[in-house]
């Protein structure tokens, strides 16, 4: 259970929202919208503990995560604007070493078919910086598939993906939210997200 | 305790205070500036006897002296205002650290030129590589780093908070640099210090010496003060409370 | 908590190795500017024997200051930082292995090609071989104490000239005594001992708090 309480974020001098409160059971999924410059990054970065907030307080399973550190980690994916991939490595050296990160043992086999999966066949031994937008974004999306995170924090992760990768990564978010885990997500494509219980959240500039 | 600090740790509460406080700072600047030159100059010229021909020259130290002092100290403040900002996340324990640091500079600038126009007639040259000249130098080098990095950043928290972490860095770094400079060689260390004792100065001397220095830091606290109350102003431009003061300034 | 650190070190290397360019500029830098020195102030034995420690270290310090603005910023701008700081491990842990991987790309060439510049200064075996060991103990401790300004000034425009004015004051105990111990090396090379054993003193503390600052200071420029 992810609970935020009365959550202030600045940017700069400048006050992004204020006095914001809620909260994400299991099974649920959260799209927070609004438009350009209304603190959705921010608010997601805040989740992840990237961001400190103004005042306020974030808490995970009933503790403040500031006070979590580590544990909350383990429990988290964020996928934000950037890829975070090495354009030298690749798909499967970027994702092995994600995966050795997050602590997993991941096994090269599991690996490759995450891979394939993601419907990067062919492409897994290409140094990344070959590949097109898409698949690059594809390659990072391959760690939704190996994650063992309760939370996903997903940053606009439908943007430069084609409607078979668009599906895919609904496909993975319902199968997740299902199982009984917790997404945030931001977008701006409609899309339309038949997740176990969707909850809406609008930011106001 | 039934004061609780953590009010006056709100710009709105803080700006008032500090508006009230600056020509107060200011009265005492010059007082104690007038006491302590006019007793430096006129009251400590006989203390040296007739022949001795640090005579003239040697009234630079009460600018000199209390200059370097106030260059470190102010550094230890701003680094524990920095300190207590990452700590506690107070936005005005920055504003305090951001404003001391320029006073910090220009005293240590300060002691520079007075110690270059002292060393001219003593040494016979404007720089030598004493080791609190250059221990005053990189001091002078770590203030512009701090300045700098600050300015470089646009994000006003991000600088803050940058900012002070190079200055914390900076302060456990300082007795390394001036003992490295101190002692460039570990084999005779102890033979080279030579230290000054405050017991051993002539009392007129070390009386113009301290008023020097209580009128420095009085000077520090009244354009310390007024540039936190801009940098107030500056920050919190779009709250309500500054509307209401420019409002208020408009009309009259 | 070992395997995190030798995945990052490892991955560090390859990366380099894909790149080479960035490790052989660091190392001609150094060089380049060594043999500028002699044309400038004059070709005499003497002199260059006396400057001799004093130039490699100041170049020393300039290469390494030069290749920390690289330190941090690739992973920064495709986000691979970002994901480090969300991972479940120490963040100093990740700092540190990086800080090795550079380390070893770009501060051990400089020892290794010391005894080169060492013969352009006409400098005795002895001086050569505690120059490289002064360098070996040193130029860690530059590449540890630089992260913290390379993690400051992540994506600031002008970046490196501005790390250069907030860290070389910072070198300043290390140019002492590195130089320092090469200078006594000519007159008695037992003196060379303390020189050492501070760098080594340095060194170690600098490994014990340089990472926590830097990790302190990435999360500060990655908000």
């Amino acid at each position: 259970m992810l609970e935020v309480n009365q959550l202030e974020c600045r940017r700069g001098d400048r006050r992004l929202f204020s006095d914001l409160s809620f909260a994400v059971g299991s099974g649920t999924l959260l799209h927070v919208r609004g438009r350009n410059g209304t603190g959705k990054t921010t608010l997601l970065r805040s989740l992840c503990g990237l961001f400190t907030p103004e005042s306020g307080e974030i808490r995970w399973q009933g503790e403040p995560i500031r006070a979590l550190g580590d544990d909350y980690k383990r429990d988290l994916l964020y996928f934000g604007h950037l890829n975070g991939i090495k354009g030298e490595l690749t798909g499967i050296e970027n994702l092995a070493i994600a995966a050795a990160l997050d602590g997993d043992r991941a096994d090269t086999p599991a690996l490759w078919e995450a891979l394939a999966r993601i419907g990067l066949r062919g492409f897994e031994d290409l140094p990344t910086r070959m590949l097109s937008q898409g698949q690059k974004k594809r390659v990072a999306l391959a760690r939704l598939i190996l994650s063992k995170a309760r939370l996903w924090v997903l940053d606009e992760p439908f943007t430069a993906l084609d409607v078979d990768a668009v599906a895919l990564l609904q496909r993975l978010i319902a199968e997740h939210v299902d199982t009984g885990g917790m997404a945030v997500l931001t977008t701006h494509q409609e899309v339309p997200l038949t997740s176990g219980q969707v909850e809406r959240l609008d930011l106001e500039g | 305790m039934a004061l609780n600090w953590f009010k006056f740790a709100s710009p709105a509460s803080f700006y008032p205070i500090a508006g009230r406080l600056v020509p107060v700072f200011w009265a005492l600047t010059i007082v104690l500036l007038a006491v302590g030159l006019y007793w430096g100059f006129f009251e400590t010229v006989d203390q040296l006897g007739g022949n001795n021909p640090q005579k003239e020259y040697y009234r630079i130290i009460f600018i000199h002296v209390p200059a370097a002092w106030m260059s470190m100290w102010l550094y230890v403040v701003l680094v524990g205002w920095a300190a207590i900002g990452l700590v506690f996340n107070t936005r005005l324990s920055f504003m305090m650290a951001n404003a001391v640091a320029p006073t910090g500079a220009i005293f240590t600038f300060l002691a520079l030129w007075t110690g270059a126009f002292w060393g001219r007639p003593s040494w016979g040259t404007y720089w030598d590589w004493d080791p609190r000249l250059t221990s005053e130098l990189a001091l002078f080098f770590l203030y512009i780093g701090y300045i700098a990095l600050h300015s470089a950043i646009d994000d006003t928290r991000r600088a803050d908070r940058a900012a002070g972490l190079l200055a914390i860095v900076g302060l456990v770094m300082v007795p390394v640099i001036f003992w490295s400079i101190n002692c460039p060689d570990p084999n005779q260390c102890a033979a080279l210090h030579q230290r000054s004792n405050l017991m051993r100065i002539e009392g007129n001397i070390l009386f113009s010496m301290l008023v020097m220095t209580f009128a420095f830091w009085m000077y520090s606290f009244a354009t310390g003060f007024m540039r936190l109350r801009s940098i107030i102003l500056t920050r919190e431009a779009d709250s309500t409370w500054v509307q209401e003061i420019l409002n208020k300034e408009n009309r009259a | 908590m070992l395997r995190v650190f030798w995945t990052i070190l490892k991955r560090d290397l390859t990366l380099a190795m894909r790149r080479r360019t960035d490790v052989l500029t660091t190392l001609f830098f150094f060089v380049i500017v060594i043999s500028l020195f002699p044309l400038g102030v004059g070709t005499e034995h003497k002199v260059l024997e006396i400057l001799g420690p004093g130039v490699v270290w100041v170049a020393a310090l300039l290469a390494s200051m030069l290749a920390l603005e690289r330190l941090f910023a690739a992973d920064y701008e495709d986000g691979t930082l970002e994901q480090m700081l969300l991972t479940a491990q120490p963040l100093s842990l990740l700092v540190l292995a990086k800080i090795a991987a550079h380390w070893i790309l770009t501060g051990l060439p400089l020892v290794l090609i010391a005894p080169l510049v060492g013969m352009q200064y006409h400098l005795s075996d002895t001086a050569i071989g505690i120059m490289m060991l002064s360098l070996l103990l040193g130029t860690p401790v530059l590449s540890l104490v630089g992260a913290i300004g390379a993690a400051l000034t992540l994506g600031l425009r002008g970046g490196g000239i501005l790390l250069s004015l907030l860290i070389l004051p910072l070198y300043i105990p290390v140019l002492v005594y590195g130089s320092g111990a090469v200078q006594v090396s000519s007159i008695a090379i037992t003196d060379t001992q303390p020189y050492l054993a501070l760098l080594g003193a340095f060194l170690l503390v600098a490994m014990v708090f340089a990472p926590v600052a830097s990790a302190a200071a990435l999360r500060i420029s990655l908000e």
